[in-house]
């Protein structure tokens, strides 16, 4: 058969074999994955997107560092049950800021696309220091060492730092950004402090977690906070193509 | 001359490493700075007693086995590691208290999770991989391993990837990837391991004296290749200092999210699937004494199956801010997947075409077939899953758990201790193994235990699906998210018994192997000393 005779060049000839291999496989990630970078509808036009705030951005840093990813989505589908629990379904514009992506694969956990405004920040601080105190079935592990970790100064820089690449990789960070990087970190948990929405619209600004010091715990509800606030829906169209 | 270049480069690692472990700015990154300094310092020390004595005689029309031993000691090793945390996070979703308070995170779930995947799936799977390939590359194409001392950094390598992948994941370093968590310095170093290993299979292939690759090996190259263009395109990133373990990885968003299940999907695809096919392909043929079923079948569904699966990455993004288009791509590319799986799964089978009574005194075989068997389930239940309307309903819940295992434990857990009860006997020459009456009680343990883990699954997976979309009369939700957390308590439990039952297995067979080293009979040297067998 001619099929079987041709191939015998491939399987007798070790560089043509991985050569042709590897051709094969490059095909369908080319066509799959490039479109999404110049296709205009790939991310959706929307009003409030911003980049990450400091302190918020610290927040995500460990939301990332305790894989919190593992047991929680951030990606509501527009199915009924779900926009009913979750609130509108999720945009790709809305993690267009996140490097990389925490839409998470599982819900061990409830989805967190829209946790923002949610709950008070005195709840997240109970439920992080002992779940079970706020929702007896919980099986999350607790968090309550969040409290005890200060921020510093050095892990404020590491944030500008962090900043910094994000620019590189094209994040709309000004120079006033970069150059308040520090002083916005601390600022945003004292609510008499200059006011971080300024430059990032719509940061809540507050001693989130109760505590004179500013901590881990203050970063990771920061973050909470914000989570999928941002956009404002009112001015959102869906495209019908996409 | 080369001892001593070897031995400055060394130098020069150590005294850099320390100096970056000084100058480190959190704690993974000088932790893996000091196993850098570590490893480098003892081999520098390994070398230097060495040096000046004159080189061991090679005898280049003999196999090179030594690897091959190491790794084989790794795969088991790192297989009851990660079993083991894998029962114990399986029982953390039980019972939560055993995410201690006082291992102030470290040990929580979050942590733990990533450990347990890339300890099974790259410590476990990577070090089978790697052993199997250097032992089948070597039998079918009639050459020793390819560039000396080179196999020996690939093993070492690879084990000191191992160590900085789980100690970053314990001490909170990831990029937040899944299956592709850790940093950019690991993966640098991954990178370069990998490289070497691509270098001394073709390097093998290439000075082979049979003229014909033979069909595992095809397998085998396709996955070493795809690994790599996988492994350094969606871990494309930039560090956030020199002297740091935090990197920011290039890709954003919805395209992190393809690039990343592009990444993921064919993490199954080429590592669990393509690679592990390199190891039914001359496992089972040996064991069953059977030559493979069809030349013909290999071709085809070799060329379909690493043709369609890189595809099939947006099936696990179904209804999520991906394009459509990409979606019903993913759809598509998925369920037409099932041919060519099934394609193997017949060629495999079908090998023992005249030697099924083997099923009834044989327990070896008896697990790779089984392993087969669920290959074929798994590889039937993923395109169906991959259906956007099932998926609508299994996504996020306990039932893609359950495949992922019944995939991972029942196919490349069973079809790698099938690999290990035949390899250990060959490789350090004895008559057989110790005990086949341990061999079915593990066959046995480990069976039962897929089941209860797959089927508790089912359950969960299934019943958390339909009571998340549960609506009353009046439209309103019917479940809140926590009684959903509720319901899947006993199903959790039996879930870890499942995997215990696996774990003790895996235990039981490290001690018959163990047993079959030490204790023993030697097989006779006639038969052992055969140099160049042409299998």
């Amino acid at each position: 058969m001619g099929l079987l005779d041709h191939h015998k060049k491939i399987e007798t000839h070790a560089t043509l074999l991985l050569v042709l291999s590897f051709l094969v496989v490059t095909i369908g990630g080319i066509v799959q994955i490039v479109p999404l970078f110049y296709l205009d509808n790939t991310i959706e036009k929307v009003e409030g997107m911003r980049p990450y705030a400091p302190l918020e951005l610290a927040g995500r840093e460990i939301y990332v560092r305790e894989g919190c990813y593992t047991c929680h989505s951030q990606m509501i589908r527009p199915m009924r049950d779900e926009v009913e629990r979750y609130g509108h379904y999720s945009l790709a514009a809305e993690s267009m800021y996140d490097h990389p992506f925490q839409w998470g694969s599982k819900r061990t956990g409830p989805d967190l696309a829209r946790l923002g405004g949610r709950y008070s920040d005195d709840w997240h601080v109970q439920h992080m220091i002992n779940p079970r105190a706020v929702v007896p079935e919980s099986i999350m592990p607790s968090y309550g060492f969040l409290m005890n970790r200060e921020l510093t100064r050095d892990d404020a820089e590491h944030v500008r730092d962090i900043m910094a690449v994000y620019r590189v990789l094209g994040h709309p960070y000004t120079d006033e950004m970069m150059d308040n990087a520090v002083d916005d970190f601390f600022a945003q948990v004292d609510e008499f402090g200059d006011p971080v929405a300024d430059r990032y619209p719509g940061a809540q600004q507050r001693n989130f977690d109760g505590q004179p010091q500013l901590t881990e715990m203050d970063a990771i509800i920061a973050y909470m906070q914000m989570l999928g606030t941002l956009v404002d829906f009112e001015t959102f169209v869906p495209d019908p193509s996409r | 001359m080369w001892d001593y270049v070897k031995l400055a480069v060394l130098g020069l690692i150590v005294v850099v490493a320390a100096v970056a472990a000084s100058l480190a700015r959190d704690l993974p990154y000088l932790v893996h700075m000091l196993v850098i300094m570590l490893a480098s310092a003892i081999t520098f020390f390994w070398i230097i007693r060495r040096v000046g004595e004159p080189a061991p005689v090679v005898n280049p029309n003999e196999y090179m086995d030594g690897p091959i031993r190491y790794g084989v000691i790794a795969t088991a090793f790192w297989g009851v590691v990660g079993f083991l945390v894998g029962v114990v996070i399986a029982f953390q979703l039980a019972w939560p208290e055993l995410n201690f308070v006082w291992a102030e995170g470290y040990l929580n779930f979050g942590r733990l999770r990533p450990l347990h995947t890339s300890a099974v799936i790259f410590a476990f799977g990577g070090n089978a991989l790697i052993a199997s390939a250097f032992y089948v590359v070597q039998r079918t194409s009639a050459a020793r391993l390819w560039g000396g001392g080179l196999s020996w950094f690939v093993f070492w390598g690879y084990q000191i990837f191992i160590v900085m992948a789980a100690t970053g994941y314990v001490l909170g370093s990831t990029q937040g990837n899944e299956y592709a968590e850790p940093e950019w310095l690991t993966d640098l170093w991954l990178t370069v391991v990998w490289v070497a290993f691509l270098l001394v299979f073709m390097g093998t292939i290439i000075k082979r004296r049979e003229p014909h690759i033979y069909v595992a090996n095809w397998f085998y190259m396709a996955f070493i290749i795809t690994v790599a263009m996988l492994h350094i395109v969606n871990n494309l990133a930039i560090p956030v200092s020199a002297f740091g373990s935090r990197s920011v990885p290039v890709w954003s968003g919805v395209q992190s999210a393809m690039i990343q299940w592009w990444y993921g999907h064919n993490a199954v695809g080429f590592f669990l699937t393509a690679g592990f096919l390199g190891m039914m392909y001359y496992f089972i043929p040996k064991q069953a004494e059977r030559p493979v079923y069809s030349y013909k079948l290999s071709i085809m569904h070799f060329w379909a199956l690493i043709f369609l699966y890189i595809w099939a990455g947006p099936h696990h993004l179904h209804y999520t801010a991906l394009p459509d288009w990409a979606q019903t791509l993913g759809m598509t590319f998925s369920i037409m997947l099932w041919m060519p799986s099934w394609g193997g799964m017949i060629n495999g089978l079908m090998t023992l075409s005249g030697a099924w009574d083997k099923l009834r005194t044989d327990p070896v075989i008896r697990m790779m077939v089984v392993a087969v068997g669920f290959y074929g389930m798994a590889t039937f239940e993923g395109p169906m899953m991959s259906i956007k309307a099932v998926n609508s309903l299994s996504h996020y819940t306990d039932w893609t758990i359950g495949h992922v295992h019944s995939a991972a434990l029942g196919w490349n857990g069973m079809i790698t201790f099938g690999m290990l009860y035949y390899l250990v006997p060959k490789l350090w020459q004895r008559e057989g193994l110790y005990s086949l009456r341990l061999v079915s009680w593990h066959f046995w343990l480990a069976t039962i235990g897929i089941v209860l883990y797959a089927a508790s699954m089912w359950v969960t997976g299934i019943m958390e699906g339909l009571m998340w979309r549960e609506v009353d009369a009046q439209g309103f939700l019917a479940n809140s998210f926590a009684d959903t957390v509720a319901a899947k308590f006993p199903m959790y439990v039996v879930r870890g018994l499942g995997g215990t039952m696996f774990l003790v297995g895996a235990i039981i067979m490290c001690y018959n192997l163990w047993k079959t080293v030490t204790s023993t009979a030697e097989r006779s040297p006639a038969r052992a000393g055969s140099a160049v067998p042409a299998e």
